[in-house]
């Protein structure tokens, strides 16, 4: 497993760890140091706050190696509070059926290992429906 | 003897502290169908079980960041993550630097993980209260969080559970529960352990209850009561390491606790044995409910053998800051009941070849 490219970006995948544009306010997630709103310099770092609404949303019944284990899932385009949209899974549903609209909560959990249980183990950001008490 | 009490240098107490426990639930019912052919009814009612993409590093950093909600501080200010577990992720390599990253601590920290079959969430307490009551640090962070192993047909399987609670040490004038002595009492008894490599438990049957369990908890919490100078009226809740419904209500009945004092922290019941989570996964569903004044004795266990007592006083601080993360009652609702099979998958038991 490449441990480089995995480490390199544990901050915005641990915790949505984005940037703000300091010229024109927009928050920028995935952080990419360019504002793609007004394309000034953007390397002020900015915490999401992991609130958002599912935009879209499939199920995924055959996936990419390395993601086997957790078949079947759902993944989503999240459109959060701040205004970025971010594809992840979704996790936690129990018996709940996904909506579009439907207010979601960032997580961090297991993303991946390499299988064998001797790699690392990789972590980063989900959604789960919101609780409603945690609003 | 005297002087067996630990105090502070300075006074601490709780600044923040925050629970979890995952969405999916094994009935006993269930172990029962598989093992016992329905005969057996299990010492709890249902167990909370970890989802597919849950682990002790998981759970941490959602207890972790509930009790910086309650603390309003920011986790830079931390100079501790301490996580206990017997259900660390990595035989070699720590939980808590994960944590740490995750929730924005660090990198000026310690950072390790604990291990002390069921009290090493508890032994991380009180190192956090040690390194801030002495001045040390500020802040200081302590997690039990456990995803337990249980073998497929052992007793223990009704029980094993996932969850725990983290907990935020700081000075005493901004705490929501005021520390004022804990005492811990150790001593090498056999019941319960895994040899390294081993993927789940062995225990000494019925050699768990009375020279393990019963008699840890009750020279810990006996003998911090004796120093305080308290007794059991003066509390206004009692919480017990919970391996099941009846060890922690006799364990109360032999200090001289009511039922009305234990059951607001008796989780076991509706949840199982959250292992290094279960005293302070216990803990924080009093603290949801407590009121300002309210004494409250906290008496770990874990196997090998010894029990941690605490001992703290709930301040007018609670009221303002136990709404703003998840209650332990609103996880406790949030509930998909799982069989057995499902069970099986979630946590590793098929063998995939």
């Amino acid at each position: 497993m490449e441990n480089p490219r995995h480490w390199r970006i544990r901050k915005q995948r641990y915790a949505l760890v984005g940037e703000v544009c300091p010229h024109c306010e927009a928050k920028i997630f995935p952080p990419r140091d360019v504002c793609p709103n007004c394309g000034g310099e953007a390397k002020t770092q900015f915490n999401f706050s992991g609130k958002g609404t599912v935009f879209s949303f499939t199920v995924m019944n055959d996936a990419p190696a390395g993601y086997e284990k957790n078949l079947p899932y759902a993944v989503a385009l999240v459109k959060l509070e701040e205004g970025p949209i971010v594809t992840a899974q979704l996790t936690d549903l129990g018996d709940q059926p996904v909506q579009i609209g439907m207010p979601v909560e960032m997580v961090t959990r297991r993303i991946r290992d390499d299988g064998d249980e001797k790699g690392i183990i990789v972590y980063g950001y989900k959604f789960r429906p919101a609780m409603s008490s945690a609003q | 003897m005297s002087g067996r009490v630990l105090k502070s240098n300075r006074p601490v107490g709780i600044i923040g502290y925050g629970a979890y426990i995952p969405r999916y639930r094994l009935p006993a019912s269930e172990v029962s169908r598989v093992w016992e052919g329905g005969k057996g009814s299990g010492p709890v009612k249902e167990k909370a079980v970890a989802g597919l993409d849950e682990d002790v590093i998981t759970m941490s950093i959602e207890a972790a960041r509930n009790a910086l909600a309650r603390a309003q501080m920011d986790a830079s200010l931390l100079r501790a993550v301490w996580v206990g577990s017997e259900s660390h992720p990595y035989a070699v390599k720590p939980t808590g630097t994960v944590v740490a990253e995750a929730i924005g601590a660090g990198p000026s920290i310690e950072a390790a993980d604990w291990e002390f079959a069921c009290k090493a969430g508890t032994e991380a307490l009180v190192a956090a209260i040690s390194l801030v009551g002495s001045g040390m640090g500020d802040y200081a962070m302590a997690i039990g969080m456990d995803t337990a192993q249980g073998k497929p047909g052992d007793q223990l399987e009704y029980t094993a559970a996932s969850g725990g609670a983290a907990y935020i040490v700081g000075p005493a004038e901004n705490a929501l529960a005021v520390f004022n002595g804990s005492y811990s009492y150790v001593t090498d008894t056999p019941d319960f352990w895994r040899r390294a490599n081993q993927k789940y438990p062995e225990h000494g049957q019925r050699f768990t209850g009375e020279p393990a369990y019963f008699k840890h908890i009750v020279e810990a919490g006996k003998a911090l009561m004796e120093e305080l100078g308290t007794r059991a009226e003066d509390y206004r809740f009692a919480v017990f390491h919970q391996p099941n419904t009846k060890f922690p209500q006799r364990a109360g009945q032999l200090l001289g606790f009511s039922d009305e004092q234990i059951k607001t922290g008796l989780l076991a019941p509706v949840i199982g044995n959250t292992y290094a989570g279960a005293a302070l996964v216990g803990l924080s569903a009093v603290l949801d409910v407590a009121q300002p004044g309210d004494r409250i004795l906290v008496v770990s266990f874990g196997s090998g053998a010894g029990s941690d007592a605490f001992d703290w006083v709930v301040t007018d601080k609670i009221e303002a800051r136990r709404n703003l993360a998840p209650r332990t009652a609103d996880y406790i609702a949030r509930r998909t009941e799982i069989d057995y099979a499902t069970y099986a998958r979630f946590r590793g038991k098929i063998d995939m070849g």
